[in-house]
């Protein structure tokens, strides 16, 4: 089953000027076609503008094709009655915490999309506090948010798309403004929605090593998808990722490095684990 | 040019002063032309400290020395340290907002008093040292790439000619490339300007690299304080701050643990493949 599949679509925008006249034309997604298994944790790669966040604000209807279409559960994403079914399906969290909180109390604010999806009160209640609980955070349901680390409010950000239930989550570089336990907290928080509920998770960021536990990664470049595959197939291609402004995980060049040296040590190495272990035989 | 904090002290909360100091007691000394990377998880009082230095908040107790001068005295003029000390916020490119880039980078020196043909020179300079082209000079900056923006923000610091360089998170939401090419250029502005570089991080990977000293901070006081290789030789004190140790350094240790003696300081890549080629091969 296919939760997402994305058919040659491509996104165009026209700048104009203030008399109106088109002042220029930009292509962020061309052609883009691909398709992500039901309970899969996929990442997105790519440089500043190849067209990552455009593709991602498409899985929810935020942006609409030019041409080509994207199916969400089925559902096409220009269909406007399916709108709301489509943003409850796939659920959207950004990079900026401050940006997507409003409550003045935790549990409101994960209450205010199953409030706007019209679920009724006591179901809501249930709701809030399972979302809460699944992503560790029940114990603070009565607390500001101003007071919480910025890993702690990525996870409330999380429960609030949760509390919608929502078969895939979409997340455009989550941890880009958190610390490493911030960074460590929010990855082991994905992982577990995808392992235990199942949870499709489409992550985009710029750091490797957050990357290496996805089933498949995708490349972009130009609005193109430039590579396809799993960790090892992608993170093996050392050359091929720079050209792409891209790098490999700091432990898995330490191993490729080792490996040109001589060393015998297996192809493409992805955590300190592995390179432990392989070294230490 | 150095900077000597003697016991600076600082807690929000205004006159009640109830909560716990967010910079407690920290005295340090800072020398010319040094590259600091400044580590700690949120909260843990590094905003509150750069801009202490910067002389943006006034401490409750203890000073600040830029020069042999005390900054907070009341016949020193604060409005000169704007050419000293020069401050680069997170996500500098949001406060971009002239017609073009070059006229926005002219508003620093333009504030200072200085005269137009001064003011031009300057931002020119300042344009050139961080490596935008003529050609981009006369563009609106809102249509520069997210790289590009970042260094024009950067130049509008510099075009105030600082001696010291502060900078919060410079690499936040960059892609690798754009990361590995505004950390090169701050490190050639403390090579070649040997222009003092106090840099926030939350990437171990890059301070480890680039900074010949790191300040740890945690609960408003400097923890650790040292040459990398000495700094993360503290694994478990750096775990027990919500840190983490670069990749290459906890490969290092991780094979001790299982028994190679290979030494532990290494930090960058080519260290660590040095120093295992020499014990295993």
């Amino acid at each position: 089953m296919k939760i997402i599949k994305a058919e040659e679509v491509t996104f165009e925008y026209i700048r104009r000027d203030e008399d109106g006249n088109v002042e220029s034309f930009n292509r962020a997604l061309d052609k883009v076609s691909l398709d992500v298994k039901e309970g899969d944790f996929i990442s997105i790669l790519g440089a500043n503008g190849s067209g990552k966040s455009t593709f991602a604000k498409h899985l929810n209807s935020i942006l609409l094709p030019t041409e080509g279409t994207v199916w969400i559960d089925g559902m096409d994403s220009k269909d406007e009655e399916k709108l709301l079914k489509i943003r409850q399906t796939a659920g959207m969290v950004f990079q900026n915490p401050d940006n997507q909180i409003i409550g003045q109390v935790i549990e409101e604010d994960v209450a205010f999309g199953p409030e706007n999806m019209g679920i009724p009160t006591e179901q809501i209640r249930e709701r809030v506090d399972e979302a809460l609980k699944t992503i560790g955070m029940l114990e603070y349901s009565k607390k500001s948010p101003n007071r919480l680390s910025g890993g702690q409010k990525q996870r409330v950000s999380i429960a609030g798309v949760l509390a919608m239930h929502p078969k895939c989550i979409v997340l455009d570089e989550p941890t880009a403004m958190l610390d490493p336990a911030g960074r460590k907290e929010v990855i082991r928080a994905l992982r577990a929605l995808n392992n235990v509920e199942g949870i499709t998770i489409i992550l985009i960021t710029h750091y490797m090593e957050e990357t290496i536990y996805s089933d498949k990664i995708f490349v972009m470049d130009k609005g193109k998808i430039a590579m396809e595959g799993t960790p090892r197939e992608i993170f093996s291609q050392v050359d091929e990722l720079i050209k792409y402004k891209l790098e490999v995980p700091k432990i898995t060049l330490l191993a490729y490095e080792l490996r040109k040296k001589g060393m015998r040590i297996p192809e493409c190495i992805l955590n300190v684990k592995e390179f432990t272990d392989a070294l230490s035989r | 040019m150095p900077i000597i904090t003697d016991h600076l002290t600082y807690s929000y909360g205004g006159k009640k002063k109830s909560q716990t100091a967010a910079v407690n007691d920290i005295s340090v000394k800072i020398d010319d032309g040094q590259f600091i990377g400044l580590i700690g998880h949120t909260g843990s009082g590094k905003t509150t400290f750069l801009q202490l230095l910067a002389g943006l908040v006034k401490p409750d107790s203890g000073t600040v020395y830029i020069d042999g001068e005390d900054i907070f005295a009341k016949d020193f003029n604060l409005h000169s340290i704007r050419g000293k000390v020069g401050i680069v916020f997170q996500y500098p490119e949001h406060q971009l907002f002239e017609e073009t880039v070059f006229k926005d980078v002219c508003y620093g020196p333009k504030n200072l008093g200085l005269d137009s043909k001064e003011t031009e020179l300057r931002a020119y300079e300042a344009l050139k040292l961080v490596g935008i082209e003529d050609e981009v000079f006369y563009q609106s900056p809102f249509d520069l790439s997210g790289g590009q923006k970042r260094r024009v923000a950067i130049a509008g610091v510099l075009s105030m000619k600082p001696r010291v360089l502060i900078l919060d998170e410079p690499t936040a939401g960059l892609d690798p490339a754009g990361r590995k090419e505004i950390l090169d250029l701050i490190e050639n502005l403390c090579k070649s300007q040997n222009m003092t570089i106090i840099l926030v991080s939350h990437s171990m990977d890059d301070v480890a690299e680039y900074a010949d000293r790191i300040m740890v901070m945690n609960n408003g006081q400097i923890a650790l304080d040292g040459a990398p290789g000495e700094v993360f030789r503290h694994r478990e004190e750096l775990e027990s701050f919500g840190l983490s140790l670069p990749q290459v350094t906890d490969a290092l240790m991780k094979l001790k643990d299982s028994g190679i003696p290979v030494r532990t300081d290494a930090i960058t890549i080519d260290e660590a493949v040095k120093e295992i080629v020499r014990v295993l091969m």
